[in-house]
């Protein structure tokens, strides 16, 4: 990757959200480097997701700043739109188009966003299908894939933008087990090609092989943020050995 | 149905011969218990007083020659009517010498409708929007005349069958795309849009059609400056238009509601634009998961196209009606509204058919988990 301009390429200050009365972020502070990977886990309801989602605009927040690639993400639409294009995003649930084939999926923000001609994209598709091992799956329906193939289609769909950020939110969460494996292997494999990839996900053997550092959060705060091995080995917090018993049985 | 009825595997089922003979058909579905029985014999019985009649009426005893109606049967149906005025039925008081345009009008939008059905199209859409803004002024003018040494018709000549195709297709290729504008404004963030898509819906689907129509005719009028006039029929086709869009605007509104959140979310982080992500990702899902919505819409638009003569317009139900005015087929109303029955059910039942096949085609090869 290259490393074009200076100082970290996510940065997140003191960010507030609430639903309602419920105060989800409470004052998140994060920054991440180029081709650095986070890896964020906590309990259910911690609000990681909700964190990870904000980084892309996908959820509004009240109070703090956040800024992307040297892009503040302050509500000015052109903004928002010049983030969304440089940060992917993967989620728990595929979310692919069903009423598209694998290849339709793959070329139309290409197409409709960067405005690339058909032939190129497709090209381009193909590649990235290459990547993540499902070339010969271009012109199936995601309704005729299974799980773990459909989101290995998803991490391509995104790369397709060219994204200089990767955000995953749960990747494997709703894969059947024997196909957590060969999502994660694609994971890695970004990773070790210097990705940014901000990753929400309870795959501690992921967060172990890959992660620069591993950031935990509960009831809406970052309680601890550390290298794996110091993470794993004595962490600080009562909260963090709490749920890493829970998780590590 | 066909399927078979499932039997337990253990079962000793009888000879194939006892099982799907036709008298077992009847012994298992008519005549299983004495109730069924009974219901059988009252349905036979009533199809018998009443088919047999009107079988009579209209084949048997009807008859086809004639002028007038001493030549009609006492006890048959007397089709000459039909048969005499067909082409009133068809074009209404459209001048006998420039039926030629009406037929020519048609005959083009069939031949420019031919490559929307051809199975490899490419831009099939971008082809049928500009179908959609090329064709109505061409027809138009063919209809109208005035142009070209077109000797002019005015619109309140226009009535038949003819009238009722060109209210129905005026009033499905706009109440169609307003619809969708509509529902999208109804689920919008912008309150100042969404206000007022909501206001217009729940007020245009909160009166009659008759009194909008009403509405149009008489009051409309009387807000004009003297001397301003609008064209009557261009009238009824901004009342039929603007009141079946409010119903499909609630259709579609069901459509994007079963879209789920992430399909919104995934063409959000692509980058797509809002209408980017409505056309190319959210509307194709919606539409197709309501197409029954958007086919029962048109067929009430068709037939409510039929209300237009109470303010004067002769579609093909108006045109039935004024021929049993006639003296000279006085007491043969039947015969005429049958026929106009049998116009309207014909276009009904095509375009249910053709969104079953539809249907049918967009199901295949697209297997959901």
């Amino acid at each position: 990757m290259a490393q074009e301009g200076a100082g970290p390429i996510i940065v997140m200050r003191d960010v507030h959200k609430w639903f309602g009365e419920f105060h989800v972020l409470r004052g998140i502070t994060l920054e991440v480097e180029r081709g650095q990977k986070v890896v964020v886990c906590g309990p259910s309801g911690s609000g990681k997701s909700t964190m990870i989602r904000c980084i892309n605009g996908l959820e509004d927040y009240q109070r703090g700043e956040i800024v992307v690639d040297g892009i503040p993400l302050d509500g000015d639409v052109k903004h928002l739109d010049a983030i969304r294009r440089e940060v992917g995003m993967v989620f728990q649930q595929f979310n692919l188009f069903p009423h598209l084939t694998v290849m339709e999926n793959l070329i139309l923000a290409p197409m409709h966003v960067r405005h690339m001609p058909r032939h190129e994209a497709e090209e381009l598709a193909m590649f990235f299908l290459e990547r993540v091992k499902i070339p010969e799956q271009a012109h199936k329906y995601p309704g005729q894939l299974s799980g773990g193939q459909q989101q290995r289609v998803a991490i391509a769909r995104a790369l397709c933008m060219k994204p200089k950020i990767m955000l995953f939110d749960e990747p494997t969460s709703a894969l059947d087990p024997e196909m957590v494996k060969e999502v994660l292997d694609v994971m890695i494999e970004l990773a070790n090609e210097g990705m940014t990839m901000v990753v929400v996900t309870h795959e501690m053997g992921f967060a172990r092989q890959v992660a620069d550092f591993i950031c935990f959060m509960d009831q809406g705060e970052i309680v601890e943020m550390a290298p794996p091995d110091e993470f794993f080995a004595n962490p600080r917090s009562e909260r963090t050995r709490l749920f890493l018993s829970q998780i590590l049985h | 149905m066909a399927v078979p009825s499932q039997h337990p595997a253990a079962e000793v089922r009888p000879p194939v011969s006892e099982r799907i003979g036709p008298l077992a058909w009847l012994k298992h579905n008519l005549f299983s218990t004495w109730y069924n029985s009974l219901l059988t014999l009252l349905v036979l019985w009533l199809l018998w007083a009443t088919l047999v009649p009107f079988f009579e009426w209209a084949v048997l005893n009807a008859s086809l020659a004639g002028s007038s109606k001493a030549d009609c049967p006492s006890d048959g149906a007397c089709w000459a009517l039909i048969r005499i005025r067909f082409h009133q039925y068809l074009f209404g008081l459209y001048p006998v010498e420039e039926r030629w345009r009406v037929l020519l009008a048609f005959a083009i939008l069939v031949v420019a409708m031919v490559p929307l059905f051809l199975p490899r199209m490419p831009r099939r859409i971008s082809y049928a929007i500009g179908l959609i803004l090329v064709y109505p002024p061409v027809a138009y003018g063919l209809f109208a005349g005035g142009w070209f040494g077109l000797e002019p018709v005015e619109t309140a000549n226009w009535g038949g069958l003819f009238l009722t195709l060109v209210i129905a297709g005026v009033g499905i290729t706009t109440s169609l795309p307003l619809g969708i504008l509509l529902a999208l404004g109804r689920r919008s963030s912008m309150p100042v849009i969404r206000s007022l898509s909501v206001v217009f819906i729940e007020l245009v689907r909160g009166v009659p059609l008759v009194t909008i129509l009403f509405m149009a005719s008489v009051m409309l009028p009387l807000f004009l400056p003297p001397g301003v006039s609008i064209d009557k029929l261009l009238r009824a086709l901004v009342g039929v238009s603007l009141f079946s869009s409010a119903y499909m605007a609630e259709v579609v509104r069901g459509g994007l509601q079963a879209i789920p959140k992430g399909q919104y979310e995934a063409a959000q982080a692509l980058g797509l634009s809002y209408w980017q992500m409505m056309r190319l990702v959210i509307l194709p899902q919606a539409l197709r998961l309501v197409i029954p919505g958007i086919v029962n819409t048109f067929i009430g638009l068709f037939k409510d196209t039929s209300l237009v003569t109470i303010i004067g317009l002769y579609d093909l139900l108006g045109m039935a009606k004024l021929i049993t005015t006639d003296p000279a087929w006085l007491g043969r109303a039947a015969e005429s509204y049958l026929f106009a029955a049998f116009g309207f059910w014909i276009f009904c039942f095509g375009m249910s058919r053709y969104s079953q096949y539809v249907e049918r085609k967009l199901a295949t090869g697209r297997e959901r988990d």
